[in-house]
């Protein structure tokens, strides 16, 4: 052999079968291309496996003359091959949030954010690649929270405890149940269409939008097993709640879908569900009701930081939102609204009876609910930089379908 | 003045051959090389092909190349090996016999049942029965023939003869050394429960066979080969595909072993015609 070698490794009764390799791998990073490492080692294979291992990894290997320790089986003098693949690695970016990319390049896309990628590999195209587009500060508290308030929708709900409604009260509940079930449905195909069309760099988005389609299961989940708790059909569904529920899934872009499910719909939601937990008739209704009004109440915020975050940048995106608003009124502006049935299953549940004292106090807290909705919408939409004047216009072009 | 050309035959032993080569061909022809290549389903008809200056280049086996080198001189021509993969030169054979068999050194094979790869292969076939052969050892072949007419290029007669060495049908079974390795590592051959109890010497495998003298496209062809780099992110797939870390430069010492084994086992005749009766390519 020509030159003395700059390290060694013995590997014992180690062979490539069981993992040599590594022990070899650690020794030769350790070198500079062209360092040579003296291989011992006592398994038989040894000096045929190791040449051969070394040649697939463009490895040389050099003979031991005679005379050398028994035990050494060869020379290895590393190749360049191991630093060649790393050549023009880049980071995608930092590992934590702290300092996103505004818009960070294909090419990262399917690595972990933070990961030393090799040059070259697909570049996937995720068209919701502008941080300021999809991304909030917010975003990875809210996931954190979210994941941490996940509930088990068979031990969260109190399904056995006992009571009886009259039959019409029970018919109230099983529409009011339907009519969430269709508008959670929607709820969750809205994050789906753009969850794979966000750039992972931005994965807090990412997960917390995953988890927001989880928390919408499992209200679908939970609504339908309330509405067939006592029966075996669901309720009635309007034409005109699903027009209204098709004007928002048909929506293609992520700020004005956002904008109408989560500041709009959501927020609404959350005072419907907020009426449902006071006026409910059974424990099981309070329960659900409840539950789901807190996950909503994250899905409304997330929605609003994204948007404010988004409208302090952008003073057009008023505009946009503006229109969004009247497109979807005109949609609909031939349309009934909000499903009848809801309405008065609403009436009802609030009246607690068919005294026309009850009813008239019912026909009131739904009219009330009415009017928080609509301040809620205008809070919201003031904080988005809207007049005071122009987000009571705005609020009251809103769907009467409520999400 | 035009670019100049380079056809090439390779022989589609897999479908990732398509992939390899229609990469390279992308890479080299924005090195202003014209390159294209033709699909053969098995060596002989390229070798043919090539000495008959129907292609440029041949992608062979280093048996095709065996017969190359004698079809030419048959003609009065020659041919040079114009580059090879770095993990072409210096390979071994090894004959390995289960851990816990009376077989301890080559001679005890004598006699025994020996699994080889198919009738073509120079690593699991060729070149391991010669070199039993030259020790003085006779022995029952079990041949193994997946892929006939792709020179071993297939794995699968290797790995059959593994499988029926593990299932105690045969007692040795034939294959290269990274083979070996790789059906070690894989579990085909569960760790420890064989042992290597012949190694030939060592000799090269594949190389990039071009007719004396060569053109100025096949001159530019080898210049392009030896210059990528595995550092360059747009041939390294096709580099790891192909097996390769880096082209060198061709050699033609290391195919004594092989000449013999043909010899021997009379599988070309000096002159280059196939003589083997069982090869059907």
């Amino acid at each position: 052999m020509s030159a003395t070698p700059g390290a060694a490794v013995d590997l014992g009764d180690l062979g490539f079968g069981r993992g040599a390799h590594l022990l070899v791998q650690r020794a030769l990073a350790g070198l500079p291309p062209g360092g040579r490492l003296a291989v011992s080692g006592r398994d038989p294979a040894l000096r045929v496996h190791l040449p051969a291992w070394c040649r697939g990894r463009g490895h040389r290997v050099e003979w031991p003359d005679r005379g050398e320790p028994n035990e050494l089986v060869a020379v290895v003098v590393r190749g360049s091959a191991d630093d060649d693949r790393w050549f023009g690695a880049e980071r995608a970016g930092p590992a934590l949030p702290s300092a996103l990319s505004s818009r960070p390049p294909a090419r990262w896309a399917l690595g972990a954010r933070g990961a030393l990628l090799e040059a070259g590999g697909p570049e996937a195209r995720f068209d919701l690649d502008d941080r300021d587009l999809v991304w909030a500060d917010i975003a990875p508290h809210l996931y954190a929270q979210a994941a941490a308030r996940q509930w088990d929708p068979q031990t969260a709900v109190p399904w056995n405890d006992p009571f009886a409604l009259p039959a019409d009260v029970e018919a109230a509940v099983v529409q009011v149940m339907t009519y969430l079930v269709e508008n959670e449905q929607a709820a969750l195909v809205v994050p789906a269409r753009f969850v794979g069309r966000i750039h992972p760099h931005f994965r807090e988005v990412v997960q917390l939008l995953a988890v927001q389609m989880a928390d919408e299961a499992r209200h679908m989940e939970v609504f339908s097993r309330r509405a067939l708790l006592r029966g075996a059909e669901m309720g009635t569904s309007s034409a005109g709640g699903r027009q209204s529920l098709f004007t928002l899934v048909a929506e293609s872009d992520f700020a004005l879908a956002s904008f109408l499910l989560s500041v709009l719909g959501e927020g609404s939601f959350v005072d419907l569900l907020s009426f449902l937990h006071e006026n409910a008739p059974d424990p099981v209704t309070r329960r659900i009701c409840w539950l789901a009004m807190q996950d909503e109440r994250r899905h409304v915020l997330f929605g609003m930081a994204h948007l404010e975050h988004q409208a302090r940048l952008d003073p057009l995106l008023r505009d946009r939102l503006r229109a969004a608003i009247h497109r979807r009124h005109d949609a609909l502006v031939d349309t009934a609204g909000l499903n009848a049935d809801v309405f008065d299953a609403l009436v009802l549940l609030a009246a607690g009876g068919w005294h026309p004292d009850d009813v008239s106090a019912g026909f009131d807290r739904v009219q009330a609910l009415q009017h928080a909705m609509d301040q809620g919408r205008q809070r919201r939409l003031v904080r988005l930089g809207f007049r005071p004047d122009e987000a009571a216009a705005l609020s009251a072009l809103h769907t009467r379908n409520f999400m | 003045m035009p670019a100049p050309t380079v056809l090439m035959g390779a022989v589609a032993y897999d479908p990732k051959v398509v992939t390899i080569w229609e990469g390279f061909r992308t890479w080299l022809r924005g090195r202003g090389l014209d390159f294209d290549f033709v699909l053969y389903s098995h060596y002989e008809r390229q070798v043919e092909d090539l000495l008959a200056g129907r292609i440029d280049a041949a992608w062979n086996s280093p048996l095709a190349w065996v017969r190359a080198e004698r079809l030419a001189a048959v003609n009065g021509t020659a041919v040079r090996a114009l580059t090879m993969r770095d993990t072409d030169q210096d390979l071994t054979s090894v004959v390995v016999v289960r851990a816990d068999s009376p077989v301890h050194q080559i001679a005890d094979l004598t006699g025994r049942v020996v699994a080889v790869g198919a009738v073509d292969s120079p690593q699991a076939t060729l070149i391991p029965l010669d070199h039993l052969a030259a020790a003085g050892v006779a022995v029952d072949v079990r041949r193994f023939d997946v892929g006939v007419g792709l020179h071993g290029d297939h794995i699968g007669g290797e790995r059959d003869a593994a499988r029926a060495l593990v299932a105690g049908e045969v007692d040795a079974a034939c294959m290269i050394d990274a083979n070996h390795l790789a059906f070690v590592q894989e579990g085909t051959l569960p760790p420890e429960s064989t042992r290597i109890v012949a190694q030939t010497a060592r000799y090269d495998h594949c190389n990039m066979t071009v007719r004396a003298p060569e053109s100025d496209g096949v001159r530019l062809f080898g210049t392009l080969l030896l210059g990528m780099s595995y550092a360059d992110p747009q041939v390294r797939p096709l580099l790891d595909l192909e097996g390769l870390t880096a082209w060198r430069e061709g050699r033609t010492t290391g195919y004594d072993a092989l000449a013999d084994a043909v010899d021997t086992s009379g599988f070309y005749s000096l002159d280059g015609r196939v003589t083997a009766t069982d090869y059907r390519p």
